[in-house]
């Protein structure tokens, strides 16, 4: 049961998604101070949970193909 | 400035290009080498998704509403998560259901209806129409900008010489491009790969030319993101930028964005066409799930630097941001870069168009105007190949829709109802939602409720959204929106109910949405659904458990081929109905098409070819139009439902088995190819194991199924046949067993554990496991084994399966009752020597070098040896893995002597005692 | 008269459940272990049909296929080929030496009862 894994994984991801990019976590976010290299805090924080969204959707999906899983 | 011949030229030289792709997707695809058939050919595809107004809007966006711009890409990327479950669900029921729109998939699920086909067009029509008016304008305004006030070719508004507009030139060659690859040939499948490679292609130049611009800005201009940012910062009214709590509406219209764009990747009509109806493979999905969204985060990290450089530079009010992107290089003299940018809009501006008017043309061909052909148009459809009148309608409705498009760019111009049509759009198609999932996941939905849902959903949709973009464009009385209708408050169309503190999108979203779904719930729960309903709905519910191929069918009734044939040629053409009857025979395994039986799966076969061409109600209006047909009842439904449930049930074991046997053979197959050049007989293996393993498995499936059906069968046979299908799976199971371990030896991935091997032992420890088996046969088995032997370096265990192979080959053959076999150990000059002797019937000189091959067995046909014809060749490759040789000799007649030979070192050989 | 049914295969087990289903349908049932078996039965017999297994020793069901379509008197006797290869090349020859259907080995019970039923011309 492969793919009911692999579905899961994506499930908790969408939540996880859900979750970090709306309120109330997001807010603890939104202020103009300027973060890491000069770049806002709240461009920095949604860039970086997209990245690591796209990562782990990445990971989840073509671990899963190259394993040949069905 | 930059001359209008330039931008004329390299936009056509980019339009060439195109076409070229495109030629060579459809040449590709016609010898069966297909371009598209790639997973990342399809996840580009999928970035269709990103337009003129994500192109030149973004930018727009984020200079108004800073980071508030980003919902509509991050909805995407969380959908894209769940794409496995519910995109690859879309993609199974429409393959099945050869669904080629949004508007046959929801008219298929709620009983194959007219009505609500005709409906989900109309909605889509209106949705998409201004959105492509919008793209028209985007590149309309591009060359308005790069070619300034004066120029020999275009004039300002975008005419050419003074008459020609350049818009009506584009949207007529966009129109050309999407009648020649969009509407070569009717196709049950409606897929177009040489669109689709162009697609792609547009989404890698768009991509491109952002970055470009985005690279030029934020590492030319500026010394990189920490530069630009802290710059901004500096600037109270840019920092403000950098937050969202008072740009875009808080952070419910961040939500209500999130969630309008997380439907609208799947729903937009051109999202649909390539996600879904182009999808070659679904395993694709996979890499589209984290490609699309990377593509997405790669376009839109730009987006605020672009927004603030341009602010920067220009300050607020004098150049419009949505031209940031050209007049950023433009006006440092980057006129190349401008151009590659300009060719960037370009094409996001005609992939959307291109792919949505497909979309559109085949729902409004199929689903409006067949629907009306088939009623009024009795003359036409009188018989008639109509193949060619559904392609002119599909040219005829892409032509229209373009031309509309234009219409609406010309009368709005600057006015809001076009600028701000792209979340209105989305909003639009956001009304499928609840018919499309609900009817996905809910098997009560019903026809009733998805009227009821899409027409409410629409119509609020309508009233708060829409007809304020036309008050905002001063098309209707504004006051509308201030005091409501006929100064009605609790009226005003972006404050419904008095209801405040949301944005006009997630207002107008949110009531649409609650007036579609409680419309949609209400009306499924009015009534219980009829047996057409009921059937839909179990086989798009159920779709994944169904498996790819049998549909069960909810039909009875007859139809002669006759009929079903040519009904199928006039709308498919007479040669491709022939063809694909013919190809449906075959498969069925008739020699003749007139043998075919005229039963239910015959009639679902020719439906769902026609459905692929003119959609799903009109085929079965068709079908219906040809067959005698009896209505089923719901509880007949329900039984067909029950018993095809059971018979799956029940299968599933088998299904196991073979699953098991599919990897054998996968396995098999690897090996097989790297042997290939060493074994000619390779493919005849293949051929063999195939036939070896499905021997047991007929009579398995054959008894089971008889034990099954018929209770009625005598205690005697029961326990008979039980019988059968035990030893036939004790056979099946040995036969697997030794395929795989010949598959490992020979594949090389077989484990050898070496140790000192005393080769007397194994004999003697062979001899004991076979002593029951010489007993129950009477037969003598004689051992001659000298006191000692040197030691040989080898894997005890597989030098006992030999030897005990030899046994009980021996035993097989030596006469039952005064059978005597003999096995004797000895030394010789290469090394070790077994010999087993038997006194059967012995071997004809013809056949010794036989039996060493796979699934080739000694004796005579009638007397079969149970055996899989696999232990002496197995055994023979394990004896030349230790650098053996095994071999027989015989003469007819005086038995067979089958002898190893096993090489040992020569030093422990010495130690000898003589 | 009954109609008459020649099975030919060597797989005994296959035989049993192929005898057991054609008789209760109602069938008069004859057997052949192997090629020569099959077409000394068809000349003897003259069943209405033979459900005819490809791989047999002597000769296989392709041979006797052909034989029996090649001889105007044995012409008319219908034959449904079984085979336990699975590959399309295989359906094509089958088809090709004149066989009237093809089904792949396993079968479904109720499939075979049918398309014996509708090449008799018994169709439900």
């Amino acid at each position: 049961m492969r793919s009911g894994l692999v579905g899961q994984r994506l499930v908790v991801v969408f939540l996880a998604g859900m979750l970090l990019i709306n309120y109330p976590l997001l807010a603890l976010f939104d202020h103009p101070d300027i973060g890491l290299a000069g770049i806002p805090v709240l461009y920095l924080y949604v860039f970086g949970v997209w990245l690591g969204a796209v990562l782990v959707m990445a990971w989840i999906s073509e671990r899963d193909y190259r394993q040949g899983g069905k | 400035m930059i001359s209008g011949a330039i931008i004329a030229l390299a936009s056509f030289a980019y339009l060439g290009l195109l076409f070229a792709i495109a030629h060579f997707g459809d040449r590709r695809a016609d010898a069966g080498r297909s371009i598209i058939a790639n997973p990342w050919v399809y996840a580009l595809s999928l970035a269709v998704y990103c337009t003129a107004w994500t192109y030149f809007g973004s930018v727009g966006r984020a200079a108004a509403a800073g980071v508030g711009f980003l919902p509509v890409y991050l909805g995407p990327t969380l959908g894209m998560t769940l794409a496995w479950l519910v995109l690859l669900k879309m993609v199974r029921i429409s393959k099945t259901h050869r669904i080629t729109s949004i508007a046959d998939f929801i008219a298929s699920r709620y009983g194959k209806s007219h009505l609500l086909g005709g409906m989900v067009t109309v909605i889509a029509v209106i949705g998409t129409v201004p959105y492509i008016a919008l793209q028209l304008k985007a590149v309309s305004s591009g060359i308005d900008l790069l070619v300034g006030e004066h120029d020999a070719l275009f004039h300002p508004g975008g005419r050419v010489g003074g008459w020609l507009d350049t818009t009506l030139f584009i949207a007529l060659a966009l129109a050309v491009f999407t009648i020649l690859f969009g509407t070569r040939h009717l196709d049950a499948t409606e897929r177009h790969e040489g669109m689709v490679a162009a697609i792609a292609f547009e989404s890698l130049v768009k991509l491109t030319g952002f970055l470009a611009v985005g690279v030029f800005v934020t590492f030319v201009l500026y010394d990189g993101f920490g530069d630009i940012f802290s710059r901004a910062a500096a600037d109270p009214e840019l920092a403000r930028l950098f937050t969202l709590a008072q740009g875009a509406g808080g952070y419910g219209g961040w939500f209500g964005l999130t969630v309008l764009s997380m439907l609208s990747v799947v729903l937009l009509p051109r999202q649909f066409q390539v996600a879904v109806v182009e999808n070659v493979n679904e395993q694709h999905l996979r890499r589209a799930t984290w490609l699309f969204p990377a593509y997405l985060l790669l376009i839109n990290v730009f987006v605020l630097p672009i927004a603030l450089g341009g602010l920067m530079e220009f300050g607020r009010g004098t150049v419009d941001p949505d031209t940031f992107v050209l007049t950023l290089p433009a006006q440092h003299d980057h006129l190349l870069l401008a151009l590659v940018v300009f060719l960037g809009g370009l094409s996001a501006a005609t992939g959307m168009v291109i792919v949505e008017t497909i979309a559109v043309s085949t729902m409004v061909c199929n689903d409006l105007v067949m629907p009306l052909v088939l009623r009024f148009g009795g003359k036409v459809a009188g018989g008639r190949d109509l193949s060619g009148l559904l392609l002119g309608i599909r040219r005829g409705a892409i032509l229209v829709i373009l031309l509309l498009g234009y219409v609406y760019f010309r009368l709005a111009g600057e006015a809001y109802a076009l600028v701000g049509i792209g979340l209105i759009s989305f909003a639009a198609v956001a009304q499928f939602a609840p018919a499309m999932l609900g009817g996905m996941y809910w098997k009560g939905g019903t026809h009733l409720g998805a009227m009821l849902g899409l027409g409410s959903g629409f119509l609020v949709w309508a009233y708060t959204l829409l007809l304020p973009s036309f008050a905002k464009s001063g098309w209707i009385d504004a006051s509308l929106l201030t005091v409501g209708p006929g100064g009605i408050g609790w009226l005003r169309p972006e404050h419904l109910f008095g209801l405040t503190g949301m944005d006009s999108i997630s207002h107008g979203l949110f009531w649409s949405l609650l007036a579609n779904s409680a419309g949609y719930l209400l009306g499924s729960l009015a009534r219980s659904p009829n047996a057409r309903e009921t059937g839909q709905a179990t086989l798009f519910v159920d779709v994944l458990r169904h498996g790819r191929g049998g549909v069960a069918s909810f039909w009875r009734g007859s139809a002669r081929l006759s009929d079903l044939q040519p009904l199928v040629g006039r709308f498919l053409g007479p040669q491709r109905a022939e063809a694909v009857f013919r190809d449906y025979a075959r498969r069925r395994g008739w020699a003749r098409l007139e043998d075919v039986p005229a039963d239910a799966e015959l009639v679902n076969f020719a439906e769902s070819q026609l459905a692929g061409a003119i959609g799903s109600a009109s085929a079965r209006a068709m079908v219906s139009s040809v067959v005698q047909e009896e209505p089923l009842q719901v509880d007949e439904v329900m039984d067909i439902l029950d018993e095809a449930s059971q018979v799956r049930a029940y299968s599933r074991q088998l299904e196991e088995k073979s699953r098991a046997l599919e990897a054998v053979t996968a396995d098999l197959r690897a090996a097989n190819d790297r042997l290939q050049e060493l074994d000619r007989l390779k493919d005849d293996f293949m051929s063999s194991v195939s036939h070896e393993l499905r021997t047991p498995l007929t009579s398995i499936r054959a008894l089971s199924e008889m034990l099954w059906e018929d209770p009625e069968i005598d205690l005697a046979d029961r326990k008979r046949f039980l019988g059968i299908i035990v030893a036939e799976t004790v056979r099946l199971t040995r036969l697997v067993n030794q395929v795989l371990d010949m598959a490992k030896i020979e594949s090389g991935n077989a484990e050898w554990h070496n140790t000192e091997v005393d080769l007397g032992e194994v004999v003697s420890h062979s001899a004991q496991a076979t002593e029951q088996l010489f007993r129950e046969r009477g037969q003598h088995l004689e051992l001659d084994l000298p006191g000692a032997v040197p030691l040989l370096r080898a894997d005890r265990d597989r030098l006992v399966q030999v030897v005990i192979n030899l046994l009980s080959n021996a035993s097989k053959f030596a006469p039952p009752g005064h059978g005597v076999v003999r096995v004797s150990l000895g030394l010789t000059r290469a090394g070790l020597r077994v010999d087993v002797a038997d006194n059967g019937p012995g071997i004809p000189v013809a056949e010794q070098g036989l039996i060493f091959e796979r699934f080739r067995q000694g004796g005579s046909a009638a007397g079969k040896p149970p055996g899989t014809g696999l232990g002496l060749p197995i055994s023979r490759r394990i004896v030349e893995h230790f650098g053996g040789r095994l071999w027989v000799t015989s003469r007819p007649g005086e038995g067979a002597t089958f002898s190893f030979e096993l090489p040992c070192e020569s030093k422990v050989a010495e130690t000898l005692p003589q | 008269m009954a109609t008459k049914i020649l099975i030919a295969d060597d797989e005994p087990n296959i035989v049993i459940s192929l005898e057991f289903l054609m008789k209760r349908e109602g069938f008069q049932v004859i057997l052949a272990a192997d090629g020569d078996e099959a077409l000394a039965a068809i000349g003897r017999e003259r069943p209405d049909l033979v459900l005819l297994d490809v791989m047999m020793p002597r000769k296989s069901g392709f041979e006797v296929c052909q034989a029996v379509k090649s001889d105007p008197d044995l012409q008319d006797i219908k034959i449904l080929m079984l085979t336990a290869k699975g590959r399309d090349t295989e359906v094509a020859k089958g088809l090709a030496m004149g066989a009237d259907a093809y089904m792949t080995k396993p079968f479904s019970t109720r499939e075979l009862v049918s398309k014996v039923k509708h090449l008799l011309g018994l169709a439900s």
